[in-house]
C-alpha cells in the first residue's frame, strides 16, 4: 500500500471546561481574554487517527493545520510533539469573524493549495461552538466523500478505508474510498502524549510573525534549520475571495447568547427505597432512556 | 490537564538552582552535540528549558496515565506469574508503554546511545513525580539505572549492544544482587559463575532472591566466579539478556506494598552471562557504584511518597467537617500538616542538594576519561566525590523515614476513613514502609552516613552553608550555629570515649543530628532564592532544635556503664 498525506485540521480553542464565574461577558459573549486556549479535544483524536495510519503505512505524512490567530501556533507545534510531519498556519485578520461556511471555504482553499491530499480528518467539534459542520462543510467544497464520528479504524485497504461510526443509538461500520475526510468522536483512542525527543526537535518552530520578537538564538536555529520555520498564509497564499471569508462570508448572525443556569428545583431527589427506584425506571423508559 | 510538573513549583526553582550552570557546562561539553543530534540542546538556556519541557511531559503522564492506574494495579494484586515469567498487571503495562512511546526510557544515557544526555537532577525529579503517582511503578521505571552501570563500567562492544535498547526498545532491567542468605550481607553471595571454555562463555547457577522486576530484559547479576573464595574479592558482575531464556521466575513474593512492583525469586540454569567490567571487581566496584544510585532513586521515591501523602492529608483536612468546622482549623491537625510540609520541603532540598553533588562528580568523571582533569578540577571532584558519599546514604536515610512519617501522619488525619481501602491514603503508607527497608536498611544507611559525622565532613558542610547564609537571617543564623555547637560537642563527647561499640550505638543519633541541621540550612539558603520555604526553614528549625535537644540529653545522659543493659545474650 502506497503512504498518504493527510490533513489534520486542529484549532486552538478556550478551555471551556474549567470556566470560572468570569467565563461570559455581561453581554453572554465568551470572554476569551481569560480563558486559557487548548488544542480541540476531539482534534486530538484526529491527530491520533492520523498517527495510527502512519503507523499502519510508513512513509505517510502527518500535516497539521490549523486557521486562528497569530497564537494558535501552538498547535502546530503539539502537533509536532505528537508526531506531525509538518506543519502550517492559515492566519490573516480578514479571515476573522467567520462561520462555519467561512472557516470551511478557507481551509477548502488551502487544502487545495496543499495539494495531492488522501485523507483530511478533523475532530467532529470544537468545544467552543459544538456545531460539527466544518468538518463536513469542508469535504463538500473539496468533493471529497465524508464520514464522520469515527470511534474506531477497522482496516485500511489499498484504496479504501473501514472504520466504525458512533451513534446516538448504536454503531455503524463503513467503508469509504479514498481521499476522504473524516471527523474523529471523542470516544477514538486518546492521542499519544508528547515524545521527548520531537518536543526537543521542534520546540523552537516559529511562525515569521513569531520571530520578529524571538531571541536571536532562536532566529538563527530557524535560519539554519528550515523544518523550524512554520509557514503562515494569508488570503492571498491560498487564492480566496475576500466575499466568502471572516465576516462577509458568514451568513450566521448570533441574536443572543444566553448564560443558562440549572435549577435545583430541575432536579429530583429519589431515596433508595423501592418506589423511588420503580419511578426512576419509569422515568427512564418514558424518556426513551432505556427499554 | 494536571500535570504533576506544574502543580509543584519546587521542581522548576530547583532546575534553576545555581550549580545547574557548572553541571550542564560539564555535561553538554560547549553544547558540541547540536550539530550533530537535532534534539540536543545550544545554550545554557535551551537546556534548562529542555529538562522543563521534558518534566512536563513526564508530568504530564504521571498525572494522567499512571496515577489513575494505580488503585487497580494495587488492588488487582499487582503482577501475576504465568510459565516462569512475570507479567505485568495491565495497568504497569501500560504507564511502561506510555513512558516508553515519550521516548522517557534511558533519559540519563549519551546521545550516542539514543539517551537525551540528561544529567541526574531531571532524572531524579523524574523519578519523584513517577513516585507521587504510583510508588510501586518507580522501581520498573527507576530500574534503567542499570544503563548507567553498564555505560560506565562496560566496554564499548557492549554498550554499543545494550544501551540504545532502552531508548529504541523500552528494554527493562534488573539489578540481581541478593540471595537468600545474602540480604544486606552481600558479600555472602554464592550464585557460581563459570566460565565455558568451548563456548566461550560464562554459565550462570544457583538462585537469587527478593529481585525487583527480576523478569527484565536486562539484567545486571551479582555472582561469584573465583570458586573457593567466600568474601567480596571472589564476585563478579555480569550481564543477562533475558532472550536467553536461561532464567526462570520460580515465585512472586507477596507483599505489604508496592504491590504493582514485582519482586521475584529466580532460578538460574546455565545461563550464559557476558562479564561486566573486570572480574572480582562486581561487588567492591561496580555494585557499590550501582547502589549509590539506586539509593539516590529511593531518596526520590520517599520525597515522591511524601507529596502524595501531604496532598491526601491537606485535601482532606479541608474537606473534612467535625465539631462543626473543617478539621484542618484545630491546632493539633494544623501543627501536624505544617510539620508534614517543612519535612517534606526539607527532605527535598536535600534530595535535589545531593544530587547535585552526585551530578558534579559523574560530569567531572566523564570528563576524566575523556580529556582528563586539570589539578583545580580534580580537587574538586574530590570534594564534591565526598559530599556525595555521606549525603546519598543521608538522603535515603531521611527521605524513607520522613515519608513513612508523613504517610502516617496524613493516614492518621484521615481517621477511621484513612484505614478503610476507600482512600488512596492506605495505599500510600503501605507503599511508604518499603523505603527505609530495601537498597540498605535505614541501620545501614547510619554506617554509611557516620563517615561524614566522625570526619567531620558534615561539619564543614554545615560551616560553608552557615558562610553562604545571608545576614538577614542573623536571628535564625544564631540558632543555627548554637545548634551546631551543640552537635559538635556531642561528636567529640562521643569520639572521646575511644569505643567504637558506643559510637555504633549512638551513631544514628549523631547522623540525624547533623541531619537535622544540614536539612534547616538547605531550607534556608532555598528560602533566599524563594522566600516561599521561608514558613518551612522557621518550622524545621523548631522540628531541628527540640529533636536536638532530645538526642544531646541522652547522650550525654548515658553513663559509661549504661551499654551493658542494651546488649542481648
Amino acid at each position: 500500500m502506497k503512504p498518504l498525506k493527510i490533513v489534520v485540521l486542529a484549532k486552538q480553542v478556550p478551555d471551556t471546561r474549567n470556566v470560572g464565574p468570569d467565563a461570559m461577558k455581561p453581554d453572554g459573549t465568551v470572554n476569551r481574554g481569560i480563558l486559557p486556549t487548548i488544542f480541540n479535544p476531539d482534534d486530538l483524536h484526529a491527530l491520533e487517527f492520523a498517527l495510527q495510519v502512519k503507523d499502519k503505512l510508513p512513509g505517510t505524512q502527518v500535516i497539521i493545520l490549523t486557521m486562528g490567530p497569530k497564537r494558535a501556533a501552538d498547535i502546530v507545534r503539539e502537533g509536532y510533539y505528537r508526531g506531525a510531519d509538518y506543519g502550517m498556519m492559515v492566519s490573516d485578520r480578514r479571515f476573522g469573524g467567520a462561520d462555519t461556511l467561512a472557516t470551511s471555504y478557507t481551509l477548502a482553499m488551502t487544502i487545495k493549495k496543499i495539494g495531492d491530499v488522501d485523507m483530511v480528518l478533523a475532530g467532529v467539534q470544537a468545544i467552543d461552538g459544538d456545531t460539527a459542520q466544518t468538518g463536513p462543510q469542508t469535504a463538500e467544497k473539496i468533493d471529497f466523500p465524508q464520514v464522520t464520528y469515527i470511534e474506531e479504524l477497522i482496516e485500511l485497504g489499498e484504496n479504501d478505508i473501514t472504520v466504525k461510526r458512533r451513534l446516538d443509538k448504536g454503531v455503524e461500520i463503513v467503508k469509504s474510498p479514498i481521499p476522504v475526510l473524516m471527523t474523529v468522536n471523542g470516544t477514538f483512542d486518546k492521542c499519544r502524549s508528547r515524545n521527548v525527543k520531537k518536543l526537543l526537535k521542534y520546540k523552537h518552530a516559529r511562525t515569521n510573525t513569531e520571530l520578529s520578537r524571538e531571541e536571536d538564538f532562536i532566529k538563527e536555529l530557524v535560519e539554519q534549520r528550515p523544518y523550524l520555520h512554520i509557514p503562515e498564509w494569508n488570503v492571498e497564499d491560498i487564492k480566496a475571495e475576500i466575499s466568502k471569508i471572516g465576516l462577509a462570508g458568514s451568513p450566521t448572525k448570533v441574536n443572543k447568547v444566553e448564560s443558562i443556569v440549572m435549577k435545583v428545583s430541575e432536579a429530583k431527589v429519589l431515596d433508595d427505597s423501592q418506589d423511588s427506584i420503580d419511578l426512576m425506571v419509569g422515568e427512564l423508559i418514558n424518556a426513551h432512556v432505556i427499554g | 490537564m494536571d500535570n504533576f510538573y506544574i502543580d509543584t513549583p519546587d521542581f522548576k526553582f530547583q532546575l534553576e538552582h545555581p550549580l545547574m550552570e557548572k553541571i550542564i557546562k560539564l555535561k553538554e561539553n560547549n553544547f558540541e552535540d547540536k550539530d550533530k543530534y537535532d534534539y540536543a540542546p545550544v545554550n545554557l538556556k535551551d537546556t534548562i528549558d529542555t529538562y522543563a519541557k521534558t518534566m512536563e511531559i513526564v508530568g504530564d503522564i504521571c498525572a494522567n496515565v499512571i496515577a489513575p492506574n494505580a488503585e487497580s494495579v494495587d488492588k488487582d494484586g499487582g503482577a501475576r506469574l504465568v510459565n516462569g515469567h512475570v507479567e505485568y498487571a495491565k495497568g504497569t503495562a501500560e504507564n511502561y508503554d506510555a513512558l516508553y512511546k515519550a521516548g522517557l526510557i534511558g533519559m540519563a544515557l549519551p546521545r550516542k546511545y539514543n539517551g537525551l544526555n540528561f544529567p541526574m537532577v531531571p532524572y531524579v525529579m523524574a523519578a519523584e513525580m513517577v513516585s507521587r503517582a504510583d510508588a510501586s511503578f518507580t522501581n520498573i521505571w527507576g530500574l534503567q539505572d542499570c544503563a548507567e552501570t553498564i555505560r560506565e563500567f562496560a566496554d564499548e562492544d557492549q554498550k554499543m549492544r545494550y544501551l540504545p535498547r532502552f531508548n529504541k526498545e523500552g528494554a527493562t532491567a534488573a539489578m540481581v544482587l541478593t540471595e537468600p542468605d545474602a540480604g544486606s550481607d552481600l558479600q555472602a553471595v554464592q550464585l557460581k559463575a563459570e566460565y565455558d571454555e568451548a563456548k566461550g562463555v560464562w554459565l550462570l547457577n544457583g538462585v537469587k532472591r527478593f529481585i525487583t522486576n527480576g523478569d527484565a530484559d536486562i539484567a545486571l547479576v551479582m555472582a561469584r566466579s573465583e570458586p573457593g573464595t567466600s568474601d567480596a574479592r571472589g564476585i563478579s558482575l555480569f550481564i543477562y539478556d533475558k532472550s536467553s531464556d536461561a532464567v526462570t521466575v520460580r515465585h512472586l513474593e507477596h507483599k505489604l506494598g508496592i504491590i504493582g512492583s514485582p519482586t521475584t525469586e529466580l532460578v538460574f540454569k546455565d545461563a550464559p552471562a557476558e562479564l561486566l567490567g573486570k572480574r572480582k571487581f562486581g561487588l567492591i566496584k561496580y555494585v557499590m557504584a550501582l547502589m549509590n544510585s539506586a539509593r539516590l532513586g529511593i531518596g526520590a521515591q520517599s520525597v515522591g511518597i511524601a507529596e502524595a501523602a501531604y496532598r491526601e492529608a491537606i485535601k482532606y483536612a479541608a474537606e473534612r467537617e467535625q465539631f462543626g468546622s473543617k478539621i484542618s482549623q484545630f491546632p493539633q491537625v494544623y501543627e501536624l500538616l505544617t510539620n508534614m510540609k517543612a519535612e517534606l520541603d526539607g527532605i527535598r532540598a536535600l534530595l535535589y542538594e545531593t544530587t547535585r553533588y552526585v551530578d558534579v562528580v559523574k560530569t567531572y568523571d566523564d570528563l576524566k576519561n575523556d580529556k582528563g582533569l586539570d589539578k583545580e578540577q580534580r580537587t574538586e571532584m574530590k570534594k564534591y566525590s565526598r559530599m556525595a558519599d555521606v549525603f546519598t546514604p543521608l538522603i535515603k536515610l531521611f527521605g524513607s523515614e520522613y515519608a513513612n512519617i508523613i504517610a502516617y501522619d496524613s493516614l492518621q488525619i484521615h481517621g477511621g476513613t484513612g484505614f478503610t481501602t476507600d482512600f488512596p491514603i492506605e495505599r500510600i503508607y503501605r507503599d511508604a514502609r518499603i523505603t527505609s527497608i530495601y537498597e540498605g536498611t535505614s541501620q545501614l544507611q547510619v554506617i554509611a552516613a557516620i563517615r561524614g559525622v566522625t570526619t567531620h565532613l558534615f561539619s564543614n558542610v554545615i560551616k560553608e552553608y552557615n558562610d553562604s547564609l545571608d545576614d538577614k537571617y542573623s536571628d535564625y543564623k544564631s540558632k543555627l550555629e548554637k545548634l551546631t555547637n551543640d552537635y559538635n560537642d556531642a561528636v567529640e563527647f562521643v569520639m572521646s570515649k575511644s569505643d567504637t561499640e558506643l559510637i555504633d550505638f549512638h551513631s544514628r543519633r549523631l547522623v540525624e543530628m547533623a541531619g537535622n541541621i544540614i536539612i534547616t540550612y538547605l531550607l534556608f539558603l532555598d528560602s533566599q532564592r524563594d522566600d516561599k520555604y521561608l514558613k518551612s526553614a522557621r518550622v524545621y528549625l523548631r522540628i531541628a532544635e527540640s529533636d536536638n535537644e532530645a538526642k544531646k540529653t541522652y547522650i550525654y545522659n548515658f553513663d559509661d556503664s549504661a551499654l551493658e543493659e542494651y546488649k542481648i545474650d
